[in-house]
């Protein structure tokens, strides 16, 4: 079952303002039965003082559609038909304490026969909005195949990496990959066919490259689709940044002392704790150190950043085959001192 | 007064109660006799006596001819995804596929991928709006190029059983290999493999009773044979991966004892269903029972309420207690409602708000009042928030949405 919060769950079991309103002299209905959704908003406004006096809903729909359906209601009573115009679904959402990915459709129902009761009542006509939503693919997002297909034809994408880029679905945890690459390989081809891109442009299922398997660090997600951004180029896949191998070697440098006279890392000073870290392991390693001179090598700590120690191997050990498998014994040595995984990564002293 | 009353459950279609006498079969096997059963040592060959008698128990109650015919697997998804590749490898020169729409996931979308990126021919056989299978169209879509025709015994949403002994032997008049995804239909009717033509059959074991995560496929003796999985040499190596010890024997445990009551569940079974219905239909107007009244699981009942979503009576249901289930969209969060009622044809105005009702053998008379003495109040208060409804009944002529 839906993981609801108690405001959508108390609006749903006592929803407010259920029912029709007789004197209503502006009525907005949105949805259809094959959608499985659909809001008849019906307000009473005041025509000398444009305030909505009243306004009732009914509903055909699951139990978060209810309840924004109610929220609805609820937020707009007491308000002109100006201040009215200006929520969004969003709103609806947040008064009911969030919604789930999957459900934030009921909040744009309510948004949308918001929108048509106020056009009834000024007389505006409303664009026709063919509302194709689709599956939702992207659940971290909350992003439906319609918008991301739509998104695909209108900025001619034709790699994953854009298809994130403008329209945030994968970029959480990427385990809609799999729904991603089809919708985008089938969109593609459609596309060759229509004209609209070239064959050779168009994505084809399993062409992309695996996922990068270190942990991606300080790459967000823009909020906003970048517009302005440079048609989409075929074969250049975005390049994850790691920070983990690009931040080593210049990080090295100031705290390049010898591991007999373990200095406490910069990063590591303010905190006690941190710096008992960094002394332990420096100890250890002073302790292991006979085992690679036994191999005609040495090897010092350089630094620790969070659950990284950086070391550095000299001698025979430097490019050794055993390097690694020494260092996984350090690494498990200081593991189990520090009480938490850490991670021993030889690197260049510079 | 509803905090004080036990929870109703009418989802076991879902998933069922492990019966207790099942787990106390399953405890030793965790931590006294946990040996491997590959093993050579006693506690080893303890395991392996153990799992013997389950397969008998499991042989019996799908009526196996021999009880190396069964291969256990993690449940009846892989089970069916074995059978159907098993059947295209084996088959060379034969590419496509006959099968229901109505199928489960576990068939349907391996269908659709076959069919998308490993060239396999899908034919899906549409069925009327009572459930049943167009026969028709299955003559027509056999032919020398059918590698596997897979039909469900039972469909899980309304229980509509298909007349898979018939069917196995159509597809044995071109050659083509028979399975059946039987998940439904086990330890809910009377199952005789070796007076049938079927080759393959899919089982559930958490279906009857039994632990989560297990289930087997029966494998016609003779019937060639491509393994899904490859490793060591379990299950004569047809499915690699050390035994599930505990849960095999918690399964041979609930086969026999659903096996042991059977008839007297079924008759029971039927006739709460049927009061349920009954009782239902008569208080509730613009409703009505899907599936074919003629042929269909004793357990199962899907009612359709018009112009109400099912999500909606599902919530309501469960704050009174009664845990149900519902074809409708919103439950799953794709936007499209049961594929299985839109197969059959049932307007939109219905399927949103189509709840099934499963029973198990351990459903009472209890039970059935309780949902009959709720739901009227559920149905007409969700009606009275419905832009369909008026006082003097479904009116969806009168509401006209910006966009349909």
């Amino acid at each position: 079952m839906w993981d609801y919060s108690d405001k959508v769950k108390e609006y749903f079991f006592n929803p407010r303002n259920a029912g029709a309103l007789a004197d209503a002299n502006a009525v907005g209905e949105v949805g259809s039965l094959s959608c499985g959704d659909a809001l008849k908003l019906m307000l009473k406004v005041n025509p000398e003082t444009d305030i909505i006096e009243d306004a009732k809903f009914q509903t055909f729909g699951c139990g978060s559609a209810i309840a924004s359906s109610s929220a609805l209601t609820e937020l707009i009573i007491g308000k002109t038909i100006a201040e009215a115009r200006t929520l969004t679904n969003q709103d609806i959402a947040n008064f009911l304490d969030g919604l789930p990915p999957e459900k934030m459709h009921c909040s744009v129902m309510g948004q949308e026969a918001l929108t048509a009761a106020v056009a009834a009542y000024t007389g505006e006509t409303l664009e026709e909005d063919d509302h194709e939503e689709g599956a939702l693919i992207c659940k971290c997002f909350g992003v439906d195949a319609g918008m991301i297909e739509r998104a695909i034809r209108t900025n001619k994408l034709t790699t994953l990496e854009m298809v994130t880029f403008y329209t945030k679905a994968g970029g959480g945890c990427n385990s809609c990959r799999e729904p991603l690459e089809e919708l985008l390989a089938d969109t593609n081809k459609e596309m060759v066919a229509e004209g609209l891109i070239k064959a050779e442009e168009a994505y084809i299922f399993g062409a992309a490259p695996q996922p990068v398997k270190k942990k991606a660090q300080g790459f967000v997600i823009p909020d906003q689709p970048p517009t302005p951004m440079a048609p989409p180029q075929p074969s250049a896949p975005v390049q994850i940044a790691m920070p983990v191998v690009a931040a080593a070697a210049p990080a090295a440098a100031p705290v390049a002392a010898p591991a007999a006279a373990p200095a406490p890392a910069p990063a590591a000073a303010p905190a006690m704790s941190a710096a008992k870290e960094v002394i332990i392991a420096a100890k250890i390693i002073e302790e292991m150190r006979p085992v690679f001179h036994r191999d005609g090598g040495d090897v010092e700590l350089v630094d620790m950043e969070g659950s990284l120690i950086l070391v550095n191997l000299t001698g025979a050990c430097s490019g050794c085959q055993i390097a690694s498998l020494t260092l996984g014994g350090l690494q498990t040595k200081i593991t189990e001192a520090l009480g938490r995984p850490v991670r021993v990564m030889p690197v260049a002293k510079t | 007064m509803k905090d004080t009353l036990p929870p109703v459950y009418l989802d076991n279609n879902a998933t069922t109660r492990v019966f207790p006498e099942v787990v106390e079969a399953m405890l030793p096997y965790f931590t006294e006799q946990f040996g491997n059963a590959s093993s050579i040592h006693a506690f080893g060959s303890e395991v392996g006596g153990a799992l013997r008698q389950a397969r008998k128990s499991l042989q019996r109650l799908i009526g196996a001819e021999f009880d190396h015919e069964i291969i256990f697997t993690s449940g009846g998804t892989e089970s069916n995804n074995t059978a159907i590749r098993s059947a295209l490898q084996v088959q060379p020169g034969r590419n496509e596929v006959i099968t229901s729409m109505v199928e489960h996931p576990a068939i349907l979308s391996l269908c659709d991928w076959l069919e998308k990126h490993e060239d396999v021919v899908v034919h899906r056989i549409p069925v009327d709006s009572q459930g049943r299978l167009d026969i028709d169209a299955y003559r027509a879509a056999l032919s020398d190029k059918v590698a596997v025709v897979s039909f469900m015994w039972a469909n899980n949403e309304t229980g509509t059983i298909f007349p898979v002994d018939g069917l196995a032997e159509l597809a044995h008049e071109h050659g083509a290999l028979f399975h059946t995804d039987a998940v439904q239909a086990v330890g809910k009717v009377p199952i005789d493999l070796k007076t049938t033509e079927i080759d393959m059959l899919s089982l559930s074991s958490h279906k009857f009773h039994g632990p989560k995560g297990l289930g087997a496929l029966y494998l016609r003796k003779g019937t060639r044979f491509r393994p899904l999985m490859r490793g060591g040499h379990q299950e004569r190596g047809r499915r690699a991966g050390t035994e599930n010890a505990p849960a095999i024997i918690g399964l041979g445990r609930a086969a026999d004892m659903t096996l042991a009551t059977m008839a007297d569940d079924s008759a029971r079974m039927t006739a709460l269903r049927d009061r349920l219905e009954q009782g239902l239909v008569q208080q509730i107007g613009h409703c009505f029972v899907t599936g074919d009244p003629r042929d269909r699981l004793p357990n199962t009942a899907t009612v359709a309420f018009e112009f109400i979503e099912g999500e909606a009576i599902l919530l309501k249901l469960n704050q009174a207690g009664i845990a149900a289930s519902s074809g409708s969209a919103c439950t799953s969060g794709s936007l499209e409602p049961s594929h299985v009622l839109r197969a059959m044809d049932i307007p939109f105005t219905a399927a949103h708000g189509a709840i099934r009702f499963s029973l198990s053998r351990e459903t009472t008379d209890a039970d059935v009042d309780r949902v009959l003495a709720v739901m009227p109040e559920i149905i007409s208060g969700l009606r009275e928030m419905s832009p369909f409804w008026s006082d003097d009944g479904a009116k969806p002529e009168g509401f006209n949405p910006e966009y349909a």
